[in-house]
């Protein structure tokens, strides 16, 4: 290579370049120019050439050979789609199923006059104009001219009609497709999600999953819940059919086939009957509701209100019943245990003892006069608490049987934000719980470098970076930045009725492979266990014994068959900032959330939950008597319902 | 209504007529058989026109802008187009084992499409920069020009877009005079160092020049697309099955067969004489662009249409060739026929650099 360097400048030299120093000489550098184009231009011609002699070969002579090749190209390769694995609850119930049925299909690049066709199919079957207009929005959104459902469906005399009728539609076919449908409608739609037809986004998706001959044949993907965190289990093998077809491209006989392989079943923790009373004991209310057992982490109920029909999405959505259910001010699409991240409120107040307990920053015995208020001192704002004049002397009993916010402050002012942070870290606040469905949001544990983040950037002043005192006593009763979602309190109350033995919170319990037989147990193990001592935890689990029994919520378990421990909370969502409160003031939307957090039964838990009530008041008025109708269903059964409970609204709760 | 011929006048003025005449008469053989290829589907070509109306205002543009304009975007463009490799290569999207492309939130884009048009043209601006004085290490310093992005290209991995990179950057270091003794010695260490480099592809890089030595072994993957569109180009003999009546086009045989593949749609339709006929409306193209470079006023203007002509025969060739089965199958498309409105937006940018070129080239003499 070396020598070929210096050869070549030589060569340059020679053609004036001499380190610049020579005349140029446009006149020659422009023959030369034209020269290397002469050059390249008889490249091309052979280029071409050669490519005229092969066609020569392939269309003259080997002509015949080939003609006879395409006589006898016959043989297509069909996908044969697989039967979608079937969701079951924990006693097998049928959750979703998929079945067979027809579907009028038209394939929009062969119909020459897309409208008149459907007039005309309208008079052989029934076609609505949810119909017609889910089908323009597949048209829109499908890219590759495929054949697109018009109806689905059908009933076995429409599709007689349409047989007999069939030669006056070129373009439009009955298909036997298999259809997902979803029994239960609302009920559980948030975990379970839905299927929908495979977009551009999913396809590349597969590509990645190196799954795109699996999903040959296939039109519809998990999208949401269950149905998308399971899809590569739930989906199945496609199949392969060869047929030999005419000229036309029918089929004309199956030369050879494999059978498809249908998906893996699926087998729920949930128990859809506790899910529907879950679910009927919000009534129109918002929120959200976490079940599990705190002894495997399997999610019993897991309630998002108001729901969706995901039957509406396997189809395609039409577009009216799109924009109701995306553009509703009540969120119906939004997953709030999963996604909505709200302040925990006093609920955050357990937790927050346990912490004082382990780092020996309180003993259980210590107690505080309350005079109900806390200032920092050489400040005047009043924290207040909720109670005028105060609780008395408080310890770390009362101060959860009774919420007293004082004790709180008083801790908070002792306490570093970020120990706070770390251990309230390993009850899996701020990440995630790692619940097997997809979109689960962190919320918000704060910490002084949360803060330095969440305020990056220069819109901000490093004052506003900075991590106050005053962060830290509202981060005390759960206010302020803190944020949590409904799965994380039902996992750290699961955690603490476990006597701290964590588990990821799961909603498939089992997954069965249909032909083998073979059951797969998912996430059985624990995933850690908190550093805390035993006795601790018995403290916190005393105390939280006390608020159903003496505290907060005693009013609501008053005469429950059971014994359970619990916490309220009340979460505000709008700071009146100083103005006088004046109720008919306030959006509904603007009243604080309620919570209660509770397991059951309080010394052998076999289930632990978080409510939710969005603007629901008090704790104690709306979420306690939800969480009470589900132990009652869920511990005593169909017979042992006991006495009605407490309605939501009663006017001495409003403690929380 | 002189308002009107000033307006004509001031539309016409830097379009080349029979650049422009040869290029829309390839464009109206690939709308005829795109209208085939995807079943008759007028909303195909009409996505096809719709992208054309695009390129064909993007052609004008930058046949409006004087060369020495368009070797001032050379340096930013190309530094533009490193980075987003880089990037790509950091935190790129992965699309079927590759790292190609580059999220950006709503759409992605695939910079290795933007180097095909920086690469050539920061070469133009370096060589035109330095005339008069070009000597070995010019050279040197256009081979790491052209190196840099092309590893990066063939790291993706993407073997065929970074042959085709390397392939523009040396035509322009062709044209600018690369010692003829050079390019036998690369291409005598080329064929040295192939056993080398067939060490260095990767498992289905291998497996696609292994099928197209020999098609039959893989006959449901890459070699069935060659063993399918030589049926279909082979059994459309001399004068062809005629406009839609391909069999083997229409029977799902043939995969890509509006965008890649579309010329053996061409074939069996049209037959050899069809073939003839386009592989003339090329060799017109490639002739009228080669007189534009011969004529260019400024080593860059002969070097840019140059080169966009040699890379249009490259586009040209690959992808007939390996339709008709003598090339390895790359994803290059028949230029102004496959569908695609990357595809077309990029030649068009092309031939208004000819143009650019050929309008300018007396403004600057004078």
């Amino acid at each position: 290579m070396r020598s070929l360097f210096r050869r070549s400048r030589r060569r340059d030299r020679s053609l004036g370049g001499l380190d610049g120093h020579v005349v140029r000489n446009p006149e020659r550098e422009l023959f030369l120019f034209k020269r290397r184009l002469m050059v390249a231009g008889l490249l091309v011609v052979a280029g071409f050439g050669g490519l005229v002699a092969r066609f020569v070969y392939l269309q003259v002579v080997r002509h015949g050979h080939y003609e006879t090749l395409a006589e006898s190209n016959r043989i297509a390769v069909v996908p044969i789609p697989p039967n979608r694995g079937v969701i079951t609850d924990r006693n097998g119930v049928v959750l979703a199923q998929s079945h067979s049925a027809y579907t009028l299909e038209i394939q929009p690049s062969r119909v020459t006059d897309l409208d008149a066709t459907i007039d005309a199919l309208a008079t052989l079957v029934e076609v609505s104009p949810r119909d017609r207009s889910r089908f323009r929005k597949l048209m829109a959104e499908s890219k590759n001219f495929e054949s697109l459902p018009l109806r689905t469906r059908l009933t076995d005399e429409e599709v007689a009609r349409f047989a007999v009728n069939r030669y006056r539609f070129p373009g439009v076919e009955i298909k036997a497709r298999l259809f997902r449908h979803y029994p239960f409608g609302e009920a559980g739609s948030h975990f379970l999600g839905h299927i929908g037809r495979i977009n551009d986004r999913d396809l590349e998706k597969i590509a990645e999953w190196e799954a795109t001959a699996n999903y040959k044949g296939s039109d519809y993907i998990g999208k949401l819940g269950i149905e998308l965190s399971y899809e590569r289990e739930l989906h199945g093998t496609t199949g392969v059919e060869e047929v030999e077809v005419d000229a036309g491209g029918r089929a004309v006989r199956t030369l050879s086939r494999t059978p498809p392989v249908a998906g893996n079943n699926l087998r729920l923790s949930i128990d859809i009957r506790l899910q529907q009373a879950a679910e009927a004991a919000f009534g129109e209310r918002r929120g959200a509701l976490v079940a599990m057992d705190p002894r495997t982490g399997e999610v019993l109920a897991f309630v998002s209100k108001p729901g969706f029909d995901p039957n509406l999405f396997v189809d395609g959505i039409d577009p009216a019943s799109w924009k109701e259910l995306n553009e509703s001010p009540d969120k119906p699409l939004l997953n709030r245990p999963l996604r909505g991240a709200y302040p925990p409120g006093s609920t955050i107040k357990p937790f927050l003892a346990l912490g004082a307990l382990a780092n020996g920053r309180r003993t259980a015995t210590q107690s505080f006069a309350d005079p109900g208020y806390f200032q920092i001192p050489g400040h005047s704002h009043r924290f207040r608490d909720d109670k005028p004049g105060g609780h008395g002397v408080v310890d770390m009993y009362k101060s959860i049987v009774v919420s007293c916010d004082t004790y709180y402050y008083l801790l908070a002012n002792e306490s570093d934000i970020d120990d706070t942070h770390a251990f309230m870290s390993t009850l899996g606040f701020g990440g995630l719980t790692g619940i097997d469905i997809e979109g689960e949001q962190p919320g918000v544990l704060p910490s002084r470098e949360w803060k330095r983040r969440r305020f990056a950037g220069k819109n901000y002043r490093d004052d506003h970076r900075k991590w106050y005192l005053g962060d830290s006593i509202s981060a005390g009763i759960g206010q302020g930045y803190t944020a949590f979602t409904p799965v994380q309190l039902a996992h750290a109350i699961a955690i603490v009725a476990n006597d701290g033995v964590a588990f990821r919170p799961h909603i498939v319990k089992q997954v069965e492979n249909v032909r083998t037989g073979e059951v797969r147990h998912v996430a059985a193990e624990s995933t850690h266990t908190l550093g805390v001592k035993k006795e601790h935890i018995a403290v916190i689990r005393e105390a939280l014994a006390g608020v159903p029994k003496e505290g907060t919520s005693a009013r609501v378990f008053r005469g429950a068959g059971y014994v359970s421990a619990g916490k309220t909370g009340t979460a505000q969502v709008f700071s009146l900032k100083g103005a006088t409160y004046d109720a008919s003031k306030i959006d509904e939307r603007l009243r604080d959330h309620a919570w209660y957090m509770a397991y059951a039964p309080a010394d052998a838990p076999r289930i632990a939950l978080a409510v939710l009530v969005e603007n629901g008041g008090f704790g104690a008025q709306a979420a306690a008597p939800i969480a009470r109708q589900v132990f009652d269903f869920y511990l005593l059964g169909d017979q042992g319902r006991g006495p009605a409970p407490v309605s939501p609204g009663d006017p001495d709760d409003q403690s929380d | 209504m002189e308002l009107v011929a000033r307006i004509w006048e001031f539309v016409v003025r830097p379009v080349d007529r029979f650049l422009f005449g040869i290029t829309m008469a390839i464009v109206a053989v690939g709308l005829v058989t795109l209208f085939s290829a995807a079943d008759q589907s007028a909303a195909r070509v009409g996505n096809q026109l719709a992208s054309l109306a695009v390129a064909l205002v993007a052609m004008w543009v930058v046949a409006n802008v004087p060369p020495p304009a368009l070797a001032r975007t050379a340096v930013p463009l190309y530094v533009l187009g490193l980075v987003l490799l880089l990037a790509v290569a950091m935190f790129g999207v992965v699309v079927n084992g590759s790292r190609r492309w580059l999220s950006l939130g709503v759409t992605r884009i695939q910079p290795s499409e933007l180097m095909k048009v920086a690469l050539p043209l920061m070469l133009a601006w370096y060589f035109q920069k330095f005339e008069g004085r070009i000597g070995w290490k010019d050279f040197v310093v256009a081979a790491v020009l052209i190196a840099v992005p092309a590893i990066l290209v063939k790291r993706q991995p993407d073997l065929g877009t970074a042959s085709l990179l390397m392939a523009s950057g040396f035509f322009v270091l062709y044209l600018a005079g690369l010692s003829w003794r050079i390019i036998v010695g690369l291409a005598a260490g080329a064929g040295a160092l192939a056993p080398v480099f067939w060490g260095l592809l990767h498992d289905y890089q291998r497996r696609r020049i292994l099928t197209f030595i020999d098609p039959t072994q893989d006959p449901l993957g890459a070699g069935y697309h060659i063993t399918q569109a030589s049926i279909a180009i082979g059994s459309g003999g001399v004068v062809g099955k005629g406009w839609l009546n391909g069999t083997q086009t229409h029977l799902d045989f043939l995969p890509e067969r509006h965008t890649d593949f579309i010329f053996a749609v061409y074939g069996e339709e049209f037959g050899l004489i069809g073939n003839v006929v386009l592989i003339l409306l090329y060799l017109m193209l490639i002739v009228r662009g080669m007189m534009i470079a011969a004529n260019a006023s400024t080593l860059f203007g002969r070097l840019m249409a140059g080169s966009v002509t040699l890379m249009l025969f490259t586009y040209a060739f690959v992808n007939m060739g390996m339709v008709s089965g003598v090339l390895p199958v790359v994803g290059v498309p028949l230029p102004f026929v496959s569908y695609g409105g990357t595809a077309m937006l990029s030649l068009f940018i092309g031939i208004g650099i000819l143009m650019s070129v050929q309008a300018h080239r007396k403004l600057v003499h004078s």
